[in-house]
């Protein structure tokens, strides 16, 4: 095949694209203090912020998938009045600030929000400020993106083997356990996936709805920014143990993105 | 015992109003073109679609009564389906494939996989059992496929161009097959296909759709004799003409006159082999008293005769050898004569 010729200009501006993606990432890796390294990711914070960020992330992953699956489903194959502004609603905080994403959950989990007064003074339970609330603030930002690639999958799969199924005496839960929920386990594990790393990254949403108490609510991404103020090399550090993760998770999902040849 | 369907439903298109039975131990192919609602049909028997009004029964059971609102849903009809492309489940094996019937109606794991086995050996896949479905080839999928549809024990066996998936050369190895396989199952079985040599080889009775109507139903040597429709006409690969019979003559729709030796009068059709149209340059004379003139629109090879498609007055098909082609100058686009005998010209009722 004849190799196409690229006009100078379109040369010259993607070169500058690319440079700017890794440009920084190259700084990342020759600024980072690789003496220290050890000292700084075996620190007794970071240790603490890698384990609640781990726990937290996990945690908003399988609430994703539990409340996730069933809203995708729901979106995928009820028709129902209201149904695209209810989706609209549900992914809205993917676009949205997420410095606006904690001070809604605040204005609604608070002690004194819509819902958190209630909770406050029925059951004594207080949300923000708390690992839940990290949890909380996670899945909040990170859910809309397992729905959208779960309602996705749901929608290209062939229905007709639902219908065999049936053919075969197979009643609603089997067929979705069975037939439904393995055939759309690509787009289930690469939703999951995506929510995950959204959750790990989280910042905004946190820090505005749990606060940055280390051991409690300091996830990494927080503990990178406060870093940064006191011990900038091992903000480096940290930064580069998030950047080996997220291209994990790249690695994971490359049939997704960078396609299979 | 028995299949009692009369089935009424509009979806998209298609206007489907059909009645439908199939006795004890009965084979019948439903055959008709593409579009004809024969698909529907199957899904409206089971449960599928919704029917707005008619009924389901088998064996006196109503399985579905759009009068009454009485429906069964899907998974509790003792219906099998083999489905056009199959629709093997692709995260099972070979035998949870088969298997899976069985455990969605409450065999124990164990029982299930030893009745699958056993189905597998049937129809001689026991040695795929571990197998995915994408590693079959499509002759071992339809097995598959059978076998998952008749291992919960079905009373009625739904299957919907059981062959139509498979290139030409195993088709007919595969057919043996499933006639051998429909032969020893002893419920009731529907086969759907728009081949009329499946319908002919699986069935012991025809049903032909059109536009979601039945147009004929009976045996195959029946509905070949007698075709009741240009589709069927087609299919055997005869003239179907319709029209009034009066004396011995039928007067066509179109205003032409056919002469034809038979006695019935009424509304008729009138069938004439193709072999027996001859072709002339000239007007010909002679004993043959159907003569008209025509113009030449195709021309084509089946086997090792002829076909040409005359358009005239009465568009006519006829059958000639290769050499009569060369000798006559039948191209397409000439002119031509055409005869054929009254005692060629087939007549029955419509």
């Amino acid at each position: 095949m004849r190799r196409e010729r690229v006009p100078i200009v379109v040369a010259v501006l993607a070169t500058i694209g690319a440079a700017f993606f890794i440009l920084p990432l190259l700084g990342l890796i020759v600024r980072s203090p690789w003496g220290d390294a050890i000292k700084a990711l075996t620190a007794p914070e970071t240790i603490e912020a890698l384990k609640l960020s781990m726990i937290a992330s996990l945690s908003a992953t399988l609430i994703g998938v539990v409340l996730g699956v069933p809203l995708a489903w729901v979106f995928a194959r009820v028709e129902f009045p209201g149904r695209n502004l209810l989706r609209a609603l549900t992914t809205l905080p993917m676009v949205l600030p997420p410095v606006v994403g904690g001070i809604a959950l605040l204005l609604a989990f608070g002690r004194r929000g819509l819902v958190g007064s209630w909770l406050d003074t029925t059951f004594g339970i207080t949300l923000p400020f708390t690992t839940a609330g990290v949890v909380m603030a996670e899945t909040f930002v990170a859910m809309p993106f397992l729905i959208i690639t779960v309602e996705a999958g749901l929608r290209s799969m062939d229905r007709r083997y639902e219908e065999a199924a049936r053919t075969l005496g197979a009643k609603r839960w089997r067929v979705f356990t069975r037939v439904t929920l393995p055939l759309i386990g690509p787009s289930l594990f690469a939703g999951a996936v995506l929510c995950w790393a959204r959750a790990l990254g989280e910042f905004g949403a946190t820090i505005t709805f749990a606060g940055n108490f280390p051991g409690v609510t300091q996830t990494m991404p927080l503990a990178v920014y406060l870093l940064l103020e006191t011990n900038q090399e091992a903000s480096y550090i940290l930064s580069l143990v998030l950047l080996l993760i997220s291209l994990l998770v790249l690695v994971a999902l490359r049939h997704r993105w960078l396609g299979s040849a | 015992m028995s299949l009692d369907a009369a089935v009424r439903l509009t979806l998209g298109a298609l206007a489907l109003d059909i009645g439908l039975a199939i006795e004890e131990g009965e084979v019948v192919a439903l055959l008709g073109p593409n579009g004809a609602g024969k698909t529907t049909l199957l899904r409206a028997i089971a449960g599928l679609v919704p029917i707005t009004s008619g009924h389901v029964r088998l064996d006196g059971k109503v399985l579905e009564d759009a009068a009454t609102g009485d429906y069964v849903p899907t998974e509790a009809r003792p219906i099998g389906f083999v489905f056009q492309d199959y629709l093997l489940f692709p995260h099972l094996s070979v035998l949870d494939n088969v298997s899976f019937g069985l455990r969605s109606r409450g065999t124990p794991p164990r029982d299930a996989s030893e009745k699958a086995a056993r189905w597998l050996e049937l129809v001689g896949l026991n040695s795929y059992a571990r197998a995915k479905p994408n590693e079959l080839s499509g002759g071992q999928r339809q097995r598959v496929a059978l076998a998952r549809a008749l291992a919960p024990d079905p009373r009625l066996l739904l299957l919907d161009e059981p062959l139509a998936a498979l290139d030409v050369t195993t088709r007919a190895e595969v057919r043996r097959d499933l006639k051998r396989h429909l032969a020893s199952f002893p419920g009731l079985r529907l086969v759907v296909t728009h081949d009329p040599i499946e319908a002919v080889a699986l069935a012991d009775r025809l049903v032909v759709m059109e536009n979601g109507k039945l147009v004929q139903t009976g045996t195959p040597g029946e509905v070949t004799e007698r075709p009741r429709s240009q589709y069927v006409a087609d299919l055997v690969g005869v003239n179907l003409l319709a029209g009034h019979a009066d004396h011995g003559l039928v007067h066509l729709t179109g205003g032409s006159v056919v002469a034809a030796a038979a006695a019935e009068s009424g509304e008729v059709f009138a069938v004439i082999h193709p072999r027996a149209v001859a072709l002339h340059q000239r007007r010909p004379e002679g004993s043959p008293r159907n003569v008209w003139p025509g113009r030449i629109k195709g021309v084509e090879m089946m086997g090792g005769r002829v076909r040409v498609r005359i358009a005239g007055d009465v568009p006519v098909v006829a059958e000639v050898t290769p050499a009569a082609l060369k000798e006559l100058n039948l191209d397409e686009g000439a002119e031509v004569w055409l005869s054929f005998k009254a005692t060629d010209v087939g007549v029955y009722p419509a």
